[in-house]
């Protein structure tokens, strides 16, 4: 895109800043879209669960449901507790909702298909989402409430103990893939299986990688069975308890975006990406971010599907299975699988010269090589 | 351009961070004030290239480290007035450490105009290329050339972390009820603690 505002006349500077521009704006309200039409799914698959029928009066099919209820809590007042520390507790909801959506800037929707194609893109989600707490965290302390606090608590200690197992998972894949850059670990996994299948989680060492990371995102997005944030039956709404109008719709907006986002992740790290499930000419036909959609859609699917049926965990044994049984388990894994790849001699493929698997796909679109930007300019 | 206008944009948030760091009279939102400068000070690395640090940065500092000092201070009940009490008895010490960071900027202002150092051997044996990413710079420098130093710094942190842990430890009082047996608890099924009494009408049900 940068090329094409160049074509236009602009520096390489200045048309860079309006292509990502651009590509911000494009993506924030593709997400946006997404979210609206994800919250109308998973009520839908909610209600089928329950043997109800879901939303079904706004809109063929109840399709505009979200949007009816994002024009309501549009129109309502923001109600500002007295007692309440006013500029943290407007800022929590902006912070949620920001970082929820900055996460996207580094997600390869496509092959190419990406607004920032950085050498630590799985380092940057990791950053992006363990600021997420801090929106809960701030809203539970401003609001001057009993419950919200409660809930800030839970949630801060819920979200750094997954963080560590999630970071070991995501060892395991780098250890594989050879690249933090999600293009390349997606391109790592053409025909990893036999040849033919293209998902890391098919390889027996790497499978239950991605149980641990399915189970570990569900807790790190606070869906159930792990909602204990905001668990209706012990604290009201959890951090919510005081918001209203818009500043409780960011949070919810918020919430979403980073479920689409962790199920987007499991689709890139363990499941292929932008890749056809098999490595078949015919299947390339299929344009890439079909299947990425595809994907990506059948884990929201998975998430609100365990939402209507597991009851959920006490907070003990939420901590019980972080701590306990997911840190020594993706440890144990990490050691586990470098040995296995030393073994198998995978190491000396990757670091040699001729095999730069990835970089020929890859489109430049940032400006962290100065060297780059002096050449072009 | 970008870049200066990136720089100046990032350098300016730090220190005015700083600066509503040390002026907030809440300390709750002095932390705020902290974390917003941690996170500029990570654009900052950014735009010297050194993007692997500022993740870190981020993931350690911002996401870690700040949440927990944040709950400190959060739950921490503080007297304001006692606080300002203590002014003139902490002023000299104040003082000294302002003075040791004043006179280290000095010195490093100094040594920047005089020319940078070398990093790196002489022979530039562990200098990277310039093409490679930073991750794999960083990792060949610290399990190449500086595995014993990283080595020793990991064990050090581990044999804090087991400190720790050894510390704060306290064995189960012998009879204490509150010892959990997760598999009894998964195994108990519904029969093993309720019982169906399907009484007549008026007769009530005896336990």
């Amino acid at each position: 895109m940068t090329a094409f505002f160049q074509s236009l006349g602009l520096s390489y500077e200045w048309a860079w800043t309006v292509a990502t521009l651009t590509g911000i704006i494009v993506i924030s309200l593709l997400v946006m879209f997404s979210v609206a039409m994800v919250i109308y799914v998973d009520r839908k698959v909610l209600g089928a669960i329950m043997m109800r029928r879901g939303p079904n009066v706004v809109g063929p099919f109840g399709l505009l449901q979200s949007f009816a209820d994002g024009l309501k809590v549009f129109l309502q007042e923001t109600i500002i507790p007295s007692a309440a520390n006013k500029g943290i507790f407007l800022l929590a909801p902006i912070i949620t909702f920001t970082v929820a959506l900055a996460a996207w800037a580094v997600i390869p929707f496509s092959a190419g298909v990406v607004l920032a194609d950085i050498n630590v893109g799985l380092l940057y989600i990791l950053a992006i989402s363990s600021m997420g707490v801090y929106g809960v965290v701030m809203s539970g302390w401003a609001s001057n409430s009993k419950y919200p606090f409660f809930s800030a608590m839970r949630a801060s200690a819920q979200m750094i103990s997954y963080e560590v197992s999630i970071g070991f998972v995501l060892v395991c894949v780098v250890l594989f893939a050879g690249t933090f850059n999600l293009s390349g670990i997606v391109n790592e996994q053409r025909g990893f299986g036999l040849g033919l299948i293209n998902a890391y989680v098919v390889h027996p060492l790497l499978f239950p990688m991605w149980v641990v990371f399915f189970i570990s995102s569900l807790a790190e997005t606070a869906r159930a069975p792990f909602d204990l944030t905001e668990a209706e039956s012990e604290l009201v709404a959890g951090y919510q308890t005081e918001y209203s109008s818009m500043s409780f719709a960011l949070f919810w907006l918020g919430e979403y975006a980073n479920i689409l986002l962790m199920c987007s992740l499991n689709t890139l790290l363990f499941w292929g990406g932008w890749l056809p499930p098999l490595d078949i000419p015919v299947l390339y036909m299929v344009p890439g971010i079909i299947w990425f959609l595809l994907k990506t859609f059948m884990f929201f699917f998975m998430f609100s599907w365990i939402w209507a049926t597991v009851p959920r965990y006490r907070y003990d044994q939420l901590m019980r299975l972080g701590w306990k049984v997911f840190l020594p388990m993706s440890l144990v894994f990490v050691a586990v699988t470098s040995g296995y790849l030393m073994a198998t001699g995978h190491f000396d493929r990757s670091i040699a010269p001729t095999a730069p698997a990835t970089s020929t796909e890859i489109v430049q679109t940032t400006p962290a090589q100065p060297v780059a930007v002096r050449g072009q300019s | 351009m970008i870049q200066v206008i990136a720089f100046y944009f990032f350098a300016t948030i730090v220190v005015a961070a700083a600066v509503m760091t040390i002026m907030a009279k809440n300390p709750v939102h002095s932390v705020l004030w902290l974390i917003m400068a941690f996170f500029n000070a990570a654009g900052l690395m950014v735009l010297v290239g050194a993007e692997f640090i500022a993740m870190l940065l981020v993931i350690v500092y911002v996401g870690a480290v700040a949440v927990l000092f944040l709950f400190v201070v959060m739950m921490l009940d503080i007297d304001f007035a006692a606080m300002r009490a203590g002014f003139s008895r902490n002023a000299p010490l104040g003082l000294l450490i302002a003075a040791i960071l004043l006179a280290e900027l000095l010195l490093a202002a100094g040594a920047y105009g005089a020319g940078g150092i070398q990093l790196g051997t002489p022979d530039g044996s562990a200098m990277q290329a310039t093409d490679s990413s930073n991750i794999e710079a960083l990792g060949a420098l610290l399990y190449g050339r500086y595995i014993v130093l990283f080595e020793i710094a990991g064990i050090i942190l581990l044999v804090a972390m087991i400190g720790a842990i050894v510390l704060t430890f306290q064995p189960p009082k012998p009879g204490a009820r509150a010892r959990q047996d997760v598999g009894k608890q998964i195994r108990r099924r519904p029969e093993d603690a309720t019982v169906m009494k399907n009484p007549e009408i008026g007769q009530g049900v005896e336990l």
